[in-house]
């Protein structure tokens, strides 16, 4: 078969076919359409403010390593005056996020940028193996999913930046979205596909990545030569949305589209007056600061579980109430240091465009 | 008549394959009298070097949806290219050529 040519500059060999437009196209014109796409995402959002300060939450995986190596190639580029920090998770997982971090390391003398690690250890008291021991392997994702949300704040915190920006990718995102619709949880739905979250209380989010692509995530890594680190997590993965992953990847290898078409749906959800008002109000934690919608946040109410020798009683409505009925003080027991938001939160710039 | 091709596994799929990630091989040049092509060293891979788990490489006779599949042709510009432009299965492999399986299934 003779080489196709690059149906954008029809001068180079095509070497891969785009998912979302089936367009046939070469190297280099692949990496400018990969990284202007993300630059136009940035830019319709209006996500960040020059001289902002953001932190990429960086796991050693291939979704952040692209993407930290993306945002310090558009911060060149296009002038946005950003300052980027890495900010890591260490869950304490022996065998697994050790050696991710490895990869972080590596990624911060690579890309040249400031590197923050914090640990469930230090902020909890706890480790993920230390927690596993406890609790066996059955809720455990439970723990490390509700203290990653609050850990990454809290780094973030610490190195006083405005934004977190993560790696999801339009595929996590259709991901989410099936499993909220799956589950009915339709109020999460309509929050699961917005690119930008930001509470009052919590610092702001986004996901540069929301219309990438994993394919194109892994072919541009791939083609650059990225350094990433891909193993399983050794602790039993969701199975939940390892159901819904598998869904999607097949119905994506019958229609490419398909990943958009279902993000696309999720935002056409317009989530009604009355099921907003079903939604807890935030307040704020009253151990550790943190914004919870109960008097105790999900952590310290974890926590106070482990700590105790109770902790799958925490995990369910019920057995909280009981935990809550039968308090002690928290004398002798690990807390969370108390939450405060970083202090340049409400400056106020305009954004780039 | 048998050909040298080059296999790599990235993305965690070299844990399915003895947790090598590079391997050369020797295979078949024809089977069943036609030459032997990409579907065929799928398979080749399931009955000669795959280790664990079938069901994470294999499914209904082509690579699990998730694993990208990559094409180093022996007179190629070494980069590699996506299988989805030569044919998928079909492509009839070339003694020098290097494979490459990656699964976009892992980590973020
Ligand atoms: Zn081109
Ligand atoms: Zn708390």
């Amino acid at each position: 078969m003779p080489p196709k040519l690059c149906a954008l500059c029809n001068e180079a060999r095509a070497i891969l076919k785009r998912p979302k437009t089936g367009q046939q196209i070469c190297r280099d014109c692949f990496f400018y359409v990969f990284e202007t796409e993300v630059h136009n995402t940035i830019m319709e959002a209006r996500l960040f403010k020059r001289g902002d300060r953001v932190a990429i939450g960086a796991s050693g995986g291939k979704d952040s390593t692209v993407l930290a190596y993306v945002m310090k190639a558009l911060n060149d580029r296009y002038d946005y005056g950003l300052e980027l920090f890495l900010l890591s998770i260490d869950e304490g997982i022996t065998g697994y996020r050790d050696d991710s971090l490895e990869t972080v390391k590596r990624n911060q003398q690579q890309y040249d940028m400031p590197l923050k690690i914090l640990s469930y250890d230090e902020l909890y008291g706890w480790t993920m193996d230390a927690i596993v021991a406890q609790i066996g392997k059955k809720n455990n994702c439970t723990f490390c999913g509700v203290f990653r949300r609050q850990a990454l704040d809290r780094g973030a915190a610490m190195l006083n930046v405005d934004h977190i920006v993560t790696g999801h990718n339009a595929d996590d995102i259709a991901e989410t979205v099936l499993m909220n619709i799956m589950r009915g949880d339709i109020a999460r739905l309509g929050r699961c596909t917005l690119i930008c979250t930001q509470g009052e209380d919590t610092i702001k989010r986004s996901k540069p990545f929301k219309y990438t692509y994993e394919k194109e995530i892994v072919m541009y890594a791939y083609f650059k030569k990225l350094d990433y680190f891909s193993t399983e997590c050794i602790y039993s993965p969701d199975a939940y949305r390892g159901h819904a992953r598998v869904f999607l990847k097949d119905l994506e290898a019958a229609r490419p589209s398909a990943i958009i078409d279902i993000i696309h749906s999720g935002e056409a959800f317009e989530v009604k007056d009355e099921v907003k008002a079903t939604q807890k109000i935030q307040q704020t934690c009253k151990r550790c600061g943190y914004m919870s919608s109960n008097e105790l946040c999900k952590a310290c109410t974890l926590l106070e579980g482990l700590e105790r020798g109770l902790a799958t009683a925490a995990i369910t409505d019920r057995g909280r109430k009981k935990l809550e009925e039968s308090a002690t003080s928290t004398e002798n027991m690990r807390t969370i240091p108390f939450f405060q938001m970083p202090a340049g939160q409400a400056a106020t710039a305009t954004a780039i465009s | 008549m048998s050909l040298n091709i080059s296999v790599v596994f990235q993305g965690g799929l070299d844990n399915l394959f003895s947790k090598k990630p590079s391997h050369k091989l020797t295979i078949p040049a024809t089977s069943d009298g036609k030459p032997a092509n990409l579907t065929y060293l799928i398979f080749w891979l399931r009955d000669n070097l795959l280790s664990e788990r079938e069901e994470l490489f294999i499914q209904d006779g082509t690579v699990r949806p998730g694993i990208l599949v990559l094409v180093n042709e022996v007179e190629g510009s070494g980069d590699g290219t996506d299988w989805e432009l030569l044919g998928e299965g079909d492509y009839e492999l070339k003694s020098g050529d290097e494979i490459i399986f990656i699964s976009t299934l892992h980590g973020g």
